[in-house]
């Protein structure tokens, strides 16, 4: 083999130096991105028909029915009656306010808007990373407005009091839901660090803990709630139905995020606890400033996961009686006012958007701050 | 006129180290002191009757076979690893159960990782200023301006904004020891800091290590690189199957050794 090998191949000494130079001009328009991304190959363009076939057929019925023949205006079930009626959205522009705020009293609903107002001025800026001011937006949307909420929706300070029972709709699925994300996150945290502790009845408490939450189903944590709670509790002493609902859902996803965490935790090598220790840094700066910014920011898919679960959960506390956003659509079915063929179709087609439009923009941010936060890191 | 400050900052740092260094000579107290330390993981029993004394300012190289506890050895000195038997003194101050003490040791105690151990999520100035600010309570400014000081000084200043990641496995060891060095430490440790790393890295790195030991700095350092050692080395310890076999002065070690495993292992490593 040597032998056939030139003279030029086995001797060479670079007699001229190649300048850098920039890279070849990305190529760009409509028809090299068509190649490029759906018929790069045979099994990839079927694919493509497939999917433009699928569309095809699934994309103009549902145009049809939720636009073209949608009854956008009406009082009552006579709008939305007829052969070749699509979506009664009639239906949901008349019972939005219920959908809304359930059977919170009207002439207070402004205490509401209030708080959805107070809860958008705190979180906007706080999603935005170059917003300023952080700390104190922390601190409006961790301390003062959790306790201007509750003074607003349950009342008091010279406000009518409106009791619990009285919420409903999206009001319930975001306080159940926010309430249990806020107290989830931290508490799952802490039952992590825990469950790692060299403590041990520190880690045995949390294994406990997590172990019994994550061990019963979530229906059955709200069942017991309300059915066997009272048994527990002396004659007259009651507890309210949303706050039950609330300690229920917060302490089963904390259970959930701490395992979640967890996984993080361990994905952190050794030698970053090694060399935070050999600066002399303690138990908890060290997991504030080098342990969790890591693992958190490895878990985030788990950890919007875990939310994104929460926030379909809070559904399931109509089986004790709260109304939340499907809950309250689904009761307003049994309206003969708008009992007609479309109505259930057109509610759940409006709860499911309302739940989608949340978890996907809980998504879609959990993805942009993942980009924000890669720093090059390659393991 | 920050870096003027910080520069003088760094001076007037390492002025208090000489004089800690000369203080600690004038009273005799070493600055590591092991006294019939042993250790055991599980069954096996990794350290034997470690008996070391290091005085203040003494740059002591410690090699050895693989697996025979040079690195237990030196990192039962800021007690990453517990000994199980025996004494370490460090600093004056005794190693034991209490957990604030350890802390006020390994702030005194600054050491470089084989593999670095970077924190990747911060830049690399934060990297160096994180310890000083949290643990020493320095002005961030004033932690930045030291750490600036000690980038220049590993001569990678313009990496500052850089996060590990971007780094060659060289620059990140540089980073890594001035990163130790902002917390003004009284004794460097350094676990094979070169063995990870390309040959033509090796050399910058130990540039670094060789100006730091010019610098009066006490220094423990695992290597292979006897190089290094003939250059600064106060001492050469060499150990097998967890016990200190023979040490010597560099010249006498590499010369002249005594025991038939030093020799078998020198004529291995030198080829
Ligand atoms: N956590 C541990 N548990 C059990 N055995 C261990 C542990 N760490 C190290 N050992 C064992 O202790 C012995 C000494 O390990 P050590 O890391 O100190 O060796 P070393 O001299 O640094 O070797 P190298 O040159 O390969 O780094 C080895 O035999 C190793 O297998
Ligand atoms: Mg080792």
């Amino acid at each position: 083999m040597a032998e056939q090998h030139s003279e030029v191949d086995r001797f060479f000494v670079r007699e001229q130096m190649v300048e850098a130079m920039p890279p070849p001009g990305v190529r760009r328009g409509a028809g090299d991105w068509f190649r490029r991304n759906l018929f790069s190959s045979v099994p990839n363009g079927i694919m493509t028909i497939l999917a433009l076939l699928f569309l095809a057929w699934s994309i103009p019925p549902l145009i049809q029915w939720a636009f073209i023949d949608a009854v956008w205006e009406g009082t009552n079930r006579e709008a939305c009656l007829g052969p070749d009626v699509g979506a009664c959205w009639a239906f949901v522009k008349a019972k939005f306010g219920q959908f809304i705020y359930g059977r919170y009293p009207i002439g207070e609903r402004w205490r509401v808007d209030l708080v959805f107002l107070l809860l958008a001025a705190g979180l906007v800026p706080m999603a935005i990373p170059s917003a300023p001011y952080k700390a104190l937006n922390a601190l409006f949307l961790l301390v003062i407005f959790p306790v201007a909420a509750f003074i607003l929706l349950t009342g008091g300070f010279g406000l009518r009091v409106v009791p619990t029972e009285f919420w409903g709709g999206l009001l319930v699925t975001l306080v159940v839901a926010i309430t249990g994300i806020v107290v989830s996150f931290p508490l799952g945290i802490l039952l992590a660090l825990g469950r790692r502790s060299k403590m041990p009845a520190v880690r045995l408490l949390s294994i406990a803990f997590i172990e019994l939450w994550r061990g019963v189903p979530l229906i059955t944590v709200l069942f017991m709630s309300s059915v066997m709670l009272p048994f527990f509790l002396p004659d007259g002493v009651s507890f309210d139905k949303l706050l039950r609902a609330l300690i229920g859902v917060a302490f089963f996803s904390s259970a959930y995020m701490a395992e979640v965490v967890r996984g993080g935790l361990q994905a952190i090598p050794k030698g970053q606890y090694e060399a935070a220790a050999a600066m002399g840094l303690g138990y908890w700066p060290m997991m504030y400033l080098i342990i969790l910014p890591q693992a958190l920011k490895l878990v985030i898919p788990g950890i919007v996961n875990t939310f994104i679960g929460l926030f379909k959960d809070t559904s399931l506390v109509l089986i004790i009686g709260l109304f939340d956003l499907l809950g309250i659509v689904q009761f307003n079915f049994t309206d003969s006012n708008w009992a007609t063929p479309q109505t259930a179709a057109t509610g759940f087609a409006f709860a499911a958007l309302v739940f989608w439009i949340f978890c996907f923009g809980m998504s879609r941010y959990s993805m942009f701050i993942e980009r924000r936060l890669e720093t090059g890191h390659k393991h | 006129m920050s870096t003027q400050e910080g520069a003088s900052a760094v001076a007037e740092e390492q002025a208090r180290i000489a004089e800690e260094v000369r203080a600690m000579a004038a009273k005799d107290q070493p600055a590591i002191e092991m006294i019939d330390v042993h250790k055991w993981y599980g069954e096996f029993h990794v350290l034997r009757d470690i008996n070391l004394r290091v005085k203040a300012g003494e740059r002591i190289v410690v090699c050895g076979p693989s697996g025979s506890g040079k690195s237990t050895l030196i990192r039962c000195i800021n007690r990453l690893e517990e000994h199980q038997r025996g004494r370490i003194i460090v600093d004056g101050i005794e190693l034991s159960d209490d957990l604030k003490r350890i802390d006020e040791i390994r702030r005194e105690v600054g050491m470089v990782f084989q593999h670095f151990n970077l924190f990747p999520h911060l830049t690399i100035l934060e990297n160096c200023t994180l310890a000083p600010v949290w643990v020493r309570k320095m002005p961030k400014r004033q932690a930045e301006e030291i750490a600036m000081e000690y980038l220049t000084r590993v001569k990678i200043p313009e990496q500052a904004h850089k996060y590990p990641g971007q780094l060659s496995g060289g620059q990140q060891q540089r980073v890594a020891i001035a990163r130790s060095l902002c917390m003004s430490p009284k004794i460097m440790l350094f676990d094979e800091p070169t063995s990870a790393l390309d040959p033509e890295m090796i050399k910058e790195v130990l540039d670094v290590m060789v100006d730091l030991a010019q610098s009066g700095m006490t220094m423990v350092c695992v290597t292979h690189e006897m190089g290094f050692a003939r250059q600064v080395a106060d001492r050469v310890i060499f150990m097998d199957a967890g016990q200190v076999i023979e040490q010597n002065v560099p010249a006498e070690f590499f010369e002249n050794p005594q025991h038939e495993r030093t020799k078998l292992f020198l004529s291995q490593i030198l080829h």
